[in-house]
């Protein structure tokens, strides 16, 4: 076996040739997590959020108001209790907790993509209600004046001016789930932290270890939010516009009859 | 007789005790263009947000075509029947503009998507934006961005069209070129109520002027019989405030 070499440089790179393709393996393990998690949490929000912004009319039946109040109440403890502990405890309480109290043996990766998907979900709820209060009533009122429903409007005109204005928080989730998969070590999942701490264990190494680890983070999270910037700017829409030219002037001209209005 | 399109009978709105409208009644026929005048506050925009239900009326009815929509089942597609030109435009943001009047069509309407682009670029030609159909909203001037939403709400082909002071929102330059447009509408037989602050526009392009004052219609008539013979005291003093007419 190899020693361990006496300068810095080298025993970095001793243990990138040693423990490289574990410490990428985990790495792998992190950013599939965290992809996956704020991706069905962004879903999980989406619904949330929207049915916490609808509003309740008056002029709807009894039912219909007294079932939408009881799901508010719902949605309301899922997001106050998901936000308001640290994931390490959740994912103690939820892994461990299922398995004695309720004799559930949840997965390790079931409880992990679990963990992660309703954490993210719970921040993202409050951050698509925002979103979507802050599009200004014109809009709302411009669908419903050419007979869009409630559902049309949400879907081609709300939803996607809000998902414009909540993208920089979807990339800052997107950011913050890289990072803190980290607590899912402590359920046993082998993702970079728990491959960092099994590595710098190994030759007692801790400092260069973890300095493969922090750049390794950080190339994952910068590489994240430039790409989110780039979707950003592809949501935005061309800068310009071309000024249509004769091409669509003739397709018009004569083509189409004046619709005529019906008699009746 | 001319069929009636819109009625409104007895229509009474509050805000909380603010009464806001106050036992209204007036009816608009088919190719009638109606002007609503009154100084601010006096409920034009609350009329005409009752008329296609963005606000919901306190009591009273609105017929149209005889039925009374406030019993309707499926208010969207009276919506439909009725189209809407906002103050502030209330483009899509989210949509160019030939996005913007195609939604409707495909959306609402179900036409498929080449007939629904035909008639839009259609009614995109006749407000004169036909160049602008792959701008933004938010790249447009005021004036161009209320003839799209004019062409927007033509391409649903309404019934009756409510501008609810179309003019308002733009710089001086730009009120011309949107009210000829709706004076070429007027040309062409469309139903329309209007309301606006422009008197002059509102002379030249009513049959039928109807002058609001605290929730209640205090004064209608042909423009003729408003604008030079007023009979009551508060649509002479209102008129007054505008000199040039
Ligand atoms: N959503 C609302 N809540 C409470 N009061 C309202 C609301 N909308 C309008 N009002 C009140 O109703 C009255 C009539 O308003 P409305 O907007 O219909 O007037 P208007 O004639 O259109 O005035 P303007 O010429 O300024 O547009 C005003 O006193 C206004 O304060
Ligand atoms: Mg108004």
């Amino acid at each position: 076996m190899k020693a361990l070499p006496d300068d810095f440089l080298g025993r970095i790179a001793f243990i990138i040739e040693k423990y490289g393709e574990n410490l990428l393996k985990g790495a792998g393990t992190t950013l599939i997590i965290a992809l996956v998690g704020t991706i069905i949490g962004c879903l999980i929000g989406f619904v949330v959020g929207v049915i916490q912004a609808t509003p309740i009319n008056k002029s709807d039946n009894i039912f219909k108001r007294i079932f939408l109040r009881i799901i508010n109440i719902i949605l309301t403890v899922y997001v106050e209790v998901f936000r308001g502990t640290p994931m390490m405890v959740q994912a103690m309480f939820i892994f461990y907790g299922s398995a004695i109290l309720f004799n559930i043996h949840m997965d390790m990766w079931v409880a992990a993509y679990f963990i992660v998907s309703i954490n993210t979900g719970a921040y993202m709820a409050e951050t698509v209600r925002g979103g979507i209060l802050s599009i200004s009533e014109g809009q709302t009122e411009g669908a419903k004046a050419i007979g869009m429903t409630h559902v049309q409007t949400m879907v081609y005109v709300i939803i996607p001016q809000a998902i414009r204005n909540i993208m920089p928080q979807i990339g800052n989730n997107l950011i913050i789930n890289i990072k803190d998969t980290c607590v899912l070590s402590c359920i046993g999942v082998v993702e970079l932290f728990f491959v960092s701490k099994t590595v710098s264990g190994a030759y007692y190494t801790v400092f260069e270890t973890y300095t493969i680890t922090m750049v390794m983070y950080l190339c994952m999270t910068v590489f994240f939010s430039k790409l989110l910037r780039i979707i950003e700017s592809k949501l935005n829409g061309p800068k310009d516009y071309s000024l249509s030219t004769t091409d669509t002037l003739a397709y018009t001209s004569g083509m189409l009859k004046y619709p005529k209005k019906e008699v009746v | 007789m001319q069929e009636k399109m819109i009625e409104i009978k007895h229509l009474r709105k509050s805000y909380g005790n603010n009464e806001v409208l106050k036992d209204i009644n007036f009816s608009v026929k088919k190719g009638d263009v109606t002007c609503i005048i009154g100084s601010s506050g006096s409920g034009k925009s609350t009329l005409l947000r009752c008329i296609n239900l963005l606000e919901t009326p306190f009591e009273g009815e609105i017929l149209y075509k005889n039925q009374n929509v406030l019993e309707m089942k499926n208010i969207s597609s009276y919506r439909a029947k009725v189209g809407m030109v906002f103050q502030n435009f209330n483009l899509f943001e989210n949509m160019n503009v030939l996005k913007n009047c195609t939604i409707g069509l495909t959306k609402v309407l179900k036409e498929d998507k080449e007939q629904a682009k035909k008639e839009s670029l259609y009614y995109l030609e006749k407000v004169g934006m036909l160049p602008y159909i792959n701008a933004r909203p938010r790249q447009l001037s005021g004036g161009q961005k209320q003839r799209v939403a004019i062409a927007r709400a033509l391409a649903m082909k309404p019934d009756v069209l409510l501008f609810d002071e179309p003019t308002s929102a733009l710089d001086p330059q730009m009120v011309g070129e949107v009210l000829n447009v709706i004076k070429n509408l007027a040309k062409e037989g469309f139903t329309m109520i209007i309301v606006t602050h422009e008197m002059a526009f509102a002379r030249d392009v009513s049959n039928h002027v109807v002058y609001m004052n605290n929730g209640i219609i205090c004064e209608e008539g042909t423009p003729d019989e408003i604008f030079k013979n007023p009979k009551k005291e508060e649509t002479k003093n209102f008129l007054e405030r505008f000199i040039n007419i």
